[in-house]
């Protein structure tokens, strides 16, 4: 396994920014990540204008690699859809599990496409999907909030 | 005795020599498990391939000698740990499976409303969560011992948290998180002084120390099989025969009855009337093998090098001014486990980044989350000792970690 893949230098530039590590003023929604067996633990905060992704921020602690892959995701939803949000979600989650592999369709992943090879190092693919497990969960609680 | 002799005690051990991503092995998890002589794994072999029938039934002839080998191995653990009786030796499946059976049999039993458990907080999850469940039911309060700023456990400590209402102490003799040993024999002394009984986690002790449940006076003592070189899946619940025998059992099944109505039963005489089911025998006979394998080669001559070992990655790692080492500097205080913490790296990426360079040791929150918290620390990155790890070893670990400042970007 080549370590050149995992930490390039991209993933270490997100891991070591800050600009998506915050507490939002008024989130609409907080969910949390958690990694237990390895101590990954992050809270994503959301913020919503209808459908739209407004403003997303994070706090917690973790590798650098889970660090750097919920930084890129925020990125990637600010100012989208539920909809697309879920669908990059999905579209992140399957390039790890090799069922889309094809550079061409993963484009829409932007930066995160640096985590295409992790499964290489398969004991850390949980820091990598850990941020996007977390906003599928947040948006799915957000829908069943509004059919409440 | 055998010569301590590192390069002939190597190769008894087939699976050390391999090499990980293109580097030789630099195994340094033995706090988790430990790696198998070749004689271990052939008792394992002979069992199974010639002898291999269900103990304690049948007057078949490979049924007698599959008791025999099982209560053979039941009294070498006997005599390894200065049991009074091989009545005392119960078989589990590991040092959790035995803590369970104490806080199940004894604790829901024994502990009432209003009684107190105390534990220390550097405990292995499997020394809390079965007491926190015993508190709950039982209504009964469950007390932490805190360490001090160097990593100890002061005996004021012990003196202002067991009182007369404490039941039961339950700690281990050696954190896996800090190294940090414990004075079991001191805390037994005061805690039946106050009318409790001791249960004492000897999971990380017993692979490095001698253990000796009379000399400590014990009133329970657990460990696993699989950190003292043994296999996986056999573990040791040693109690005093009085206590043992006023408990419930803990299993129910075969093998634990005398006779079996069919509204009511009674339950054969210990050990077996704690081990309900087909016990695990090749288990029992490579456990015993490597028992024999530890006194050939001398629990002294063990700690020495082990203690050498210690001392020279302690001093490596001060030379690195970004690691924080989370244990006891005095080296008479705490065994081969050292856990650190290094500036700018998180312990995941440490673990995968010397993993490359063929180094083996642990990152996060090594089951004792309790622990983690108290110290504000995450997660930590755990290098541990055994007695076939080189000094060598050791500067390959320190280059390696110094690999992994160069890789997270922050220079050598």
């Amino acid at each position: 396994m080549e370590l050149e893949s995992i930490y390039t230098d991209l993933i270490l530039e997100h891991s070591q920014s800050s600009h998506n590590k915050r507490h939002l003023d008024h989130a609409d929604w907080c969910e949390r990540g958690h990694n237990p067996s390895c101590g990954d633990d992050i809270l994503l905060e959301l913020k919503w204008k209808d459908n739209i992704v407004e403003e997303a921020a994070f706090t917690g602690s973790g590798c650098a690699i889970s660090q750097a892959s919920t930084s890129m995701m925020i990125d990637l939803i600010n100012g989208k859809s539920v909809e697309e949000a879920k669908h990059l979600a999905d579209t992140f989650l399957a390039m790890i599990k090799k069922i889309i592999t094809e550079d061409s369709d993963l484009e829409v992943l932007e930066d995160a496409m640096a985590f295409k090879n992790i499964s290489n190092m398969p004991a850390r693919v949980k820091c990598a999907v850990l941020a996007w497990h977390t906003l599928n969960e947040a948006l799915k609680n957000k829908k069943v909030n509004e059919k409440i | 005795m055998k010569n301590f002799d590192l390069n002939s005690i190597r190769k008894d051990f087939p699976t050390l020599f391999q090499s990980v991503n293109g580097k030789p092995l630099v195994y340094l998890d033995n706090a988790a498990t430990t790696h198998k002589p070749q004689v271990v794994l052939d008792a394992i072999s002979d069992y199974y391939r010639n002898f291999n029938a269900n103990p304690h039934r049948g007057a078949h002839y490979l049924g007698v000698t599959a008791t025999d080998m099982y209560e053979n191995a039941r009294e070498t653990v006997q005599k390894f740990v200065n049991a009074k009786s091989t009545r005392e030796i119960i078989f589990t499946k590991n040092a959790s499976e035995a803590l369970n059976l104490i806080a199940y049999s004894y604790g829901m039993s024994l502990i009432e409303e209003g009684d107190e458990i105390v534990i220390c907080i550097s405990e292995h999850h499997s020394n809390i969560v079965p007491w926190q469940q015993v508190a709950k039911h039982k209504k009964a309060t469950l007390k932490y011992l805190y360490i001090n700023p160097s990593f100890t456990l002061d005996m004021d400590e012990v003196y202002s948290k067991i009182t007369d209402k404490t039941k039961l102490v339950s700690i281990a003799q050696m954190s896996n998180v800090l190294g940090t040993i414990y004075p079991v024999k001191e805390i037994a002394e005061y805690a039946h002084g106050m009318g409790a009984k001791i249960v004492v986690d000897a999971a990380q002790s017993i692979p490095h120390m001698k253990v000796d449940v009379q000399d400590i006076n014990a009133d329970f003592m657990v460990f696993s099989g699989h950190k003292m070189l043994g296999p996986m899946g056999i573990g040791v619940l040693y109690g005093k025969e009085e206590l043992l025998e006023m408990m419930p059992p803990f299993l129910m099944g075969g093998d634990m009855i005398e006779y079996v109505e069919e509204q009511s039963t009674t339950y054969a005489q210990l050990p077996q009337k704690f081990e309900a089911g087909t016990p695990n025998v090749g288990g029992a006979v490579g456990l015993a093998a490597a028992i024999g394998y530890l006194k050939e080669l001398g629990i002294e001559e063990i700690h020495k090098h082990e203690r050498k070992l210690t001392s020279y990655a302690l001093s490596r790692l001060k030379e690195l001014p970004y690691v924080k080492v989370y244990g006891p500097e005095q080296l008479d205080q705490r065994g081969a486990v050292i856990s650190f913490h290094m500036d700018g790296c998180h312990p995941h990426d440490v673990a995968s980044i010397v993993d490359t360079y063929g180094v083996a040791l642990r990152a996060g929150h090594h089951c004792a989350q309790p622990l983690m918290k108290y110290l504000q620390a995450p997660a930590t990155s755990r290098v541990s000792f055994y007695f076939y790890n080189t000094i060598n070893e050791v500067d390959i670990l320190i280059d390696s970690l110094k690999q992994v400042r160069k890789w997270l970007g922050h220079g050598a």
